[in-house]
C-alpha cells in the first residue's frame, strides 16, 4: 500500500473519521460469468479512486495478490503490469469452477506529531516503519485491507471461498457468481473467523460518471454476521464494510482496523 | 438436433398418430437488416414452477472453433454460451456439451419446428403439472430476447398457445395434442 498513497489528497481523506471519506480500492475483472470449457482467460484491473469504477487516481498495489483456483490452489498472475491509473494482470483458467482473487494487505500506520508539532502519518510493514526521529504522540495502529473479486469458469463451487480466518472476510449466503437483478443476495461477514454482528455494509454500483448520486445501499448484519441486498439494477456493485478498534495482531499496534471490499457482478434476469 | 428436425418435417405432411402427448414448438428467427449480422444463439427449455429446467430441449451454438473476423484467431464457440445468460444460469452452466440430442449449431434466419412426444425424451417422464416453455436468443453484435409460454403437461385438449418476439425472435407457437 505505501507506493500507492503517495497523493496528498488521498492522506487527507484517510485522516477524515470513518472509512466512506477514503479513496475507494477496487478490482475489476473483464468477465464474472465464464462458459468456455475448461480454458479461458479474465483480465483484472486494480486502481484506487474515488469514482466507480473510473481509473483516475493511483493503481492498486498488487504485491498482496492472493488468487485461489476451484481446487484450492493458488494460481500466478500473468502479465503483470502496473500502470499510471491502474495496475493489471491476466489469469489463464483452467479448471472449472470458482475463483477467489483477492488483494490481502496488513500493515502498519503511525500518526504523530513531528519534532514541528505537525500531524503526521506514515505506513509501514512490520520493521520497516519511518517514525521520523523527534515524533511525539505516536500512536501506532494495524491496517488490514481485503480487496477482492470472484469468476467463475462453469459452475459455481464453494472451495475457493472458504474465509482464512484473519481480519474482515465475506462468506457466501448467495454465490457472489449468482447474482441477478431483483433477486435478494445474503452473505455473512467474520471477522477473524467469527460473525462480524452489527457491522454497516454499503454497495454502490459503477458508473458514478454518469449520475448524480451516489446512490448508496446500506444495511447493517445480524448476529451472526448475515445481510441480505436486493440490487435494483443490473451492473458491476462495489460493496464495503469495516471494523475500527479491534485487538491488533501485530505486537507494535496498540489497536486494529479492518476493511472487506469485493466487486459483485449482477447480471439481466 | 438435426435427425429430430428431419423427422418433425417428415411427419408433418401425415396424420399425426394420436398415440402419444406431443408438443411442436415453430419458432423463427427473424431476417433482420443489420450491416454486421451473425446468426444467434438459441436455447430452448422447459421450465417447472420453481423455475428449475423440467428439460432441455434445443441449444443451437456455434460447435466448432471459428476465427475471429477481427484478430483471425480460433476462439472457441462455447465462450459465448454465458451470453444466453438465463439458460446459462439455470442449465448450461451444469451441463457438459455438447449435450447429445439437444446442442446443435447456429441456424439462420427462417422459421424451425421441433417436434417432442411423450413416447422418448425428454418429454417421456415429464411429471403432470405447470411448466414454462421459454425460449432465449442472443446474437453477437446484437441483442438478447427471452419468451415465455405458460402451458399444461399433459395437454387435455389440442392447445395452441403462441408469443411474439421483438427483436431477435420472431413469432414462437406451441402446438399440444393430447
Amino acid at each position: 500500500m505505501r507506493r500507492c498513497l503517495p497523493s496528498l489528497a488521498l492522506l487527507v481523506a484517510l485522516a477524515l473519521p470513518g472509512a466512506a471519506s477514503a479513496h475507494k480500492m477496487f478490482l475489476v475483472p473483464s468477465a464474472t460469468v465464464l462458459s468456455d470449457g475448461a480454458d479461458a482467460w479474465l483480465t483484472v484491473d486494480a486502481a484506487v479512486s474515488n469514482d466507480l469504477f473510473y481509473f483516475n487516481h493511483v493503481p492498486l498495489a498488487i504485491g498482496g495478490l492472493v488468487v485461489t483456483a476451484p481446487d484450492g490452489t493458488t494460481l500466478a498472475p500473468e502479465n503483470v503490469a502496473r500502470g499510471k491509473y491502474r495496475s493489471t494482470f491476466d489469469l489463464h483458467l483452467q479448471q472449472a469452477g470458482t475463483y477467489r482473487i483477492a488483494v490481502v494487505s496488513d500493515g502498519l500506520m503511525a500518526r504523530f506529531e513531528d519534532a514541528q508539532g505537525k500531524p503526521g502519518r506514515v505506513r509501514g510493514r512490520v520493521g520497516a516503519l519511518e517514525i521520523p526521529a523527534g515524533a511525539t504522540k505516536v500512536e501506532i495502529s494495524e491496517t488490514q485491507n481485503r480487496v477482492e473479486t470472484f469468476a467463475t469458469l462453469g459452475k459455481p463451487d464453494q472451495a475457493a471461498l472458504k474465509p482464512t480466518g484473519k481480519g474482515l472476510e465475506l462468506v457466501p449466503v448467495s454465490h457472489p457468481n449468482d447474482l441477478v437483478d431483483g433477486e435478494a443476495a445474503s452473505f455473512r461477514l467474520l471477522m477473524d473467523g467469527k460473525p462480524a454482528a452489527g457491522l454497516e455494509v454499503v454497495a454502490i454500483a459503477g458508473g458514478t460518471r454518469y449520475r448524480d448520486r451516489q446512490g448508496e445501499i446500506q444495511t447493517r448484519t445480524d448476529a451472526q454476521g448475515q445481510f441480505s441486498m436486493t440490487f435494483p439494477a443490473p451492473g458491476m456493485y462495489w460493496l464495503n464494510a469495516s471494523v475500527e478498534g479491534a485487538r491488533p495482531t501485530l505486537r507494535e499496534a496498540a489497536t486494529r482496523r479492518a476493511s472487506y471490499t469485493a466487486t459483485l457482478e449482477v447480471l439481466p434476469q | 438436433m438435426r435427425p429430430l428436425l428431419m423427422i418433425a418435417l417428415l411427419a408433418l405432411p401425415m396424420a399425426t398418430p394420436a398415440l402419444a402427448a406431443s408438443a411442436d414448438i415453430t419458432l423463427e428467427i427473424p431476417r433482420l437488416d443489420v450491416a454486421e449480422y451473425h446468426r444467434p444463439y438459441v436455447a430452448v427449455w422447459i421450465e417447472g414452477e420453481d423455475r428449475s429446467v423440467a428439460a432441455n430441449l434445443a441449444v443451437w451454438y456455434q460447435q466448432k472453433e471459428g476465427k475471429d473476423a477481427g484478430t483471425g484467431k480460433q476462439e472457441s464457440g462455447a465462450k459465448w454460451l454465458a451470453d444466453l445468460r438465463q439458460w446459462w444460469r439455470r442449465s448450461g452452466r451444469e451441463q457438459r456439451l455438447p449435450i447429445d440430442g439437444v446442442s446443435g449449431a447456429t441456424r439462420p434466419a427462417g422459421q424451425y419446428r421441433l417436434h417432442f412426444d411423450d413416447a422418448g425424451p425428454p418429454l417421456a417422464g415429464l411429471a403432470p403439472g405447470a411448466y414454462t416453455l421459454k425460449i432465449e436468443a442472443a446474437r453477437e453484435v446484437g441483442g438478447r430476447e427471452v419468451l415465455a409460454i405458460a402451458f399444461q403437461w399433459p395437454p387435455t385438449a389440442s392447445t395452441h398457445l403462441q408469443a411474439s418476439g421483438r427483436d431477435e425472435l420472431g413469432a414462437v407457437r406451441l402446438d399440444l395434442e393430447p
